[in-house]
């Protein structure tokens, strides 16, 4: 039974001449980054609690939520939630405040958790208290640089590696398909209204890693085919490196996605954006790998990396 | 590359034994107390619990080293009978200015407090500007106090909390003035908050000879016995720092409640020297600030002991007596950063946790076998020897898991298998190029060898920076995952491999898998 694997991507024989493509996903790349970037200024990011600071307290009433009665009990101890909605369950009920302003907002920060939990567990006794979080907001620009910085220097490093490894064209393409991929997974983080915070830093981070990863091994497979095949025009090297390893990216693509997919499914409200994300950049990733990463190396390496006869240009 | 010696046979099976001795102690209970029984701990998102960020006071700490400061540079100032006219304070510019009393005695002045002791180096610097001398804090010298102020903190802190009874708790430094600490199943922190919110200083000084206006030396401080205020001299006759010993107890005249308290033989002097001194004046007894009571001294009080009436009920006079018998915090702690995980939240998301990662794996196994037949069962062997593994070197260094920290297992299983489908792809490569099996095994192990650690290593370099510029989740989520690469560099190099060749011995094969 062991004996032959039961299922295949596509054929070993199947020779798909991604290269035709290569302006077409070059421009619709483009677009979506570019729609991304417009999307990251307008309506930009819905900044999680870690950086935006403020209060979220989530609670779990013992009957069915009555959201006037909990609005009217926090009027009336003087605090203006800005948003008092169900989330899960009829019976969860989630508080947020911004970040008070004025001198002394770190100490008013901290006062309003107790008070929003006070407040609520006198309008409807037997509540149970899910979650209370409240950070000031010296401590919410702390955690956004330190999340950025973070992401810059992981950023950085993927960088130099490639770079050392590779050369320069290597290098330089696999940079700009990174950003590509990054400014997209940014416009999915603003149009699906997932919070950012700093699990979904990792989570960037994480599909930063994995879509070098992937290009990594595109990358290493045509600097072999480069070595092996010293007179094959640079277009068809491509496509051929691209196929060769078509079955392993579309695998392990596959293997990531089923082991982020019951994260998504059933990771609780912490996780859910996180892995979604995830398979969002998963699908990215992979296919920038086969559509941008190497037509880019096309475009830079067409004369450097190896002549292509005129025949093959248009 | 085809043969594995005994020796080698024996060490990757070891080690996969080792780790899988090291994964037990986190299902079952230590038999004895003295067997190492390392466990991976839970973090707070998963147990329930709260976790407080506190942020020292720099301002106070810069402002009662100035205090002090002025009291040593009046007192050596009179000590060496040097005049000063107009001795200022100013906390804004964290500085003291005087006048000296003439021209003529301007140079020794100036000596006299450049030689003044200081508590760290280059504590302050004295310039002169206007006529007047002037002593500034630097701020270098003070983050360096604040340093020691944290460390003593933390010290205090703990005492504190562990006078609470709260269990196993963890109390941290982080930065240079701020201190971490978590509360596993605390899910109602506001007690320990108000706690280590209260500095607790607790200070015997004088009344103003005028009670009801500030004059220089003294400041109006609110009493909360009488809700007015009174001017308290800014001297500090004794200090909450020579308290051994405090308790609450009932108070024998008045029926209420009252905290005593006993002074060390220092303390106990000066107290005596003090009150013997002002019999018929009154002295307040402070704590941070206010006035709790301010009697009048009727008779010295040389034994060294009294008792505080203050309007206590059961509650404030324990937990007064339990901060005072703590000692004070060198300077007031601010909560900056709360976060509080009930019970069942906690619950909920270790469930959701262990379910995705149980749904994950099995995905990841079944696609494996459908995809790569024989050589994808080995592959899942190796990833439960990765997960046991994982979880080993977790529960070795006593890491904390947190919800973050299993997505970060999940997705090192499914990355982990990347290797085992580039060697796969590849032995497929050399045999459809007609090699031997024996020759494309070999080939595809060597071949892709080189891919597997170039693509593990940006992983692994982009993690460790994670880690290192990350902050809590992130944290964790890249040290499980930096773990999860050099286990998998293990598992997939050494262990499946080594299965494909003892398949591949006792087999004999004419056909490979592929």
């Amino acid at each position: 039974m062991l004996s032959r694997p039961l299922l295949r991507f596509v054929r070993d024989d199947r020779r798909i001449n991604f290269m035709r493509g290569r302006h077409m996903g070059l421009i619709v790349s483009a677009v979506l980054s570019i729609a991304s970037v417009i999307l990251f200024f307008e309506p930009g990011l819905k900044l999680g609690l870690d950086f935006r600071g403020g209060i979220i307290v989530e609670a779990q009433t013992p009957g069915a939520a009555d959201f006037g009665k909990l609005r009217s009990a926090l009027e009336k101890a003087d605090i203006h939630p800005d948003a008092v909605q169900a989330f899960g369950s009829p019976r969860d009920v989630r508080i947020s405040i911004n970040a008070p302003e004025g001198a002394d907002r770190e100490a008013q920060t901290q006062k309003l958790v107790d008070g929003v939990k006070t407040a609520i567990s006198a309008a409807e006794p037997g509540t149970q208290v899910l979650r209370a979080d409240a950070v000031g907001a010296s401590v919410s620009s702390e955690l956004f640089r330190d999340g950025l910085l973070a992401l810059g220097f992981s950023l950085a490093m993927i960088l130099a590696y490639i770079w050392i490894r590779f050369e320069r064209e290597f290098a330089i393409s696999a940079v700009v398909t990174l950003i590509l991929d990054l400014t997209k997974t940014v416009g999915f983080l603003a149009i699906t209204r997932f919070e950012f915070d700093l699990v979904m830093v990792a989570a960037l981070l994480t599909i930063l890693g994995y879509s070098t990863n992937d290009k990594v091994v595109v990358y290493d497979r045509i600097r072999e085919n480069l070595r092996k095949y010293r007179t094959m025009p640079l277009r068809e090297l491509l496509d051929l490196s691209i196929n060769e390893t078509l079955n392993r990216t579309l695998g392990t693509s596959m293997t990531v996605f089923l082991a982020a997919l019951p994260l998504a499914l059933f990771g609780g409200s912490t996780l859910t954006g996180f892995a979604t994300v995830m398979l969002f950049g998963i699908v990215v990733g992979t296919s920038s790998s086969i559509f941008i990463a190497a037509p880019l190396l096309l475009l830079m390496g067409e004369k450097r990396l190896r002549k292509t006869p005129s025949s093959d240009t248009e | 590359m085809m043969y594995y010696s005994r020796l080698r046979l024996l060490g990757v099976a070891g080690i996969c034994l080792i780790g899988l001795l090291f994964c037990l102690p986190n299902f079952m209970r230590a038999p004895t107390q003295s067997l190492p029984w390392r466990q991976i701990h839970l973090g707070l998102d998963l147990r329930g619990g709260s976790y407080l960020l506190l942020q020292l006071d720099l301002k106070s700490l810069e402002h009662d080293r100035l205090q002090s400061l002025q009291d040593q540079a009046r007192q050596t100032l009179l000590d060496k009978s040097l005049g000063y006219r107009d001795f200022q304070k100013d906390d804004q510019t964290a500085s003291l200015s005087f006048e000296p009393r003439s021209d003529a005695e301007r140079a020794v002045a100036l000596k006299t407090m450049q030689d003044l002791p200081v508590v760290v180096p280059d504590e302050f610097h004295v310039t002169e500007a206007n006529g007047r001398i002037v002593l500034t804090l630097q701020h270098d010298a003070m983050l360096a106090r604040a340093r020691d102020a944290v460390a003593q903190s933390i010290e205090i802190v703990r005492r504190r909390i562990d006078a609470t009874g709260a269990i196993d708790p963890s109390i941290a430094r982080e930065g240079d003035d701020r201190i971490v600490v978590e509360l596993p199943g605390v899910s109602d922190p506001e007690r320990i908050k108000t706690l280590l919110g209260t500095t607790a200083r607790l200070t015997f000084r004088l009344l103003a000879p005028n009670p009801s206006v500030a004059s220089p030396g003294s400041a109006m401080l609110e009493d909360i016995s009488t809700h007015s205020q009174v001017a308290v001299q800014d001297h500090v006759d004794v200090d909450g720092t020579d308290l051994t010993n405090a308790g609450a107890v009932i108070d024998q005249q008045s029926g209420g409640w009252a905290v005593t308290f006993q002074l060390n033989s220092a303390g106990a002097t000066a107290f005596a020297n003090t009150t013997r001194a002002n019999v018929g004046k009154r002295f307040a007894i402070v704590l941070d600030n206010k006035v709790i009571e301010a009697p009048n001294i009727i008779n010295p009080i040389t034994a060294g002991s009294g008792q505080i009436t203050g309007g206590f009920d059961a509650h404030s006079a324990s937990d007064l007596a339990l901060l005072l018998r703590a000692g004070a915090l060198p300077a007031p702690l601010a909560v900056i950063e709360q976060r509080t995980i009930g019970p069942s939240l906690g619950a909920a998301s270790i469930h959701a946790g262990i379910l995705s990662l149980a749904a994950g794996f099995v995905l990841v196994v079944v696609f494996m076998v459908l995809f790569y037949g024989r050589f994808g069962l080995y592959a899942d062997i190796a990833l439960f020897a990765n997960l046991i593994l994982m979880v080993a070197i977790l529960s070795l260094f006593q890491a904390t898991l947190t919800l973050p920290g299993m997505a970060g297992m999940l997705l090192t299983l499914g990355m982990a298998v990347d290797a085992n489908i580039l060697i796969n792809e590849r032995i497929r490569e050399e045999v459809k190029r007609g090699r031997a099996p024996l020759q494309a095994l070999q080939a595809g192990f060597e071949r892709a060898t080189s891919t597997i650690v170039d693509s593990n290593a940006t992983a692994f370099l982009a993690h460790v920076m994670l880690f290192v510029f990350g902050t809590g989740p992130v944290r964790n989520f890249a040290l499980t995952i930096t773990i999860g690469i050099v286990t998998t560099l293990f598992t997939t190099l050494l262990l499946s491999r080594f299965l494909v060749v003892r398949w591949y011995a006792l087999a004999r094969p004419k056909e490979l898998p592929v």
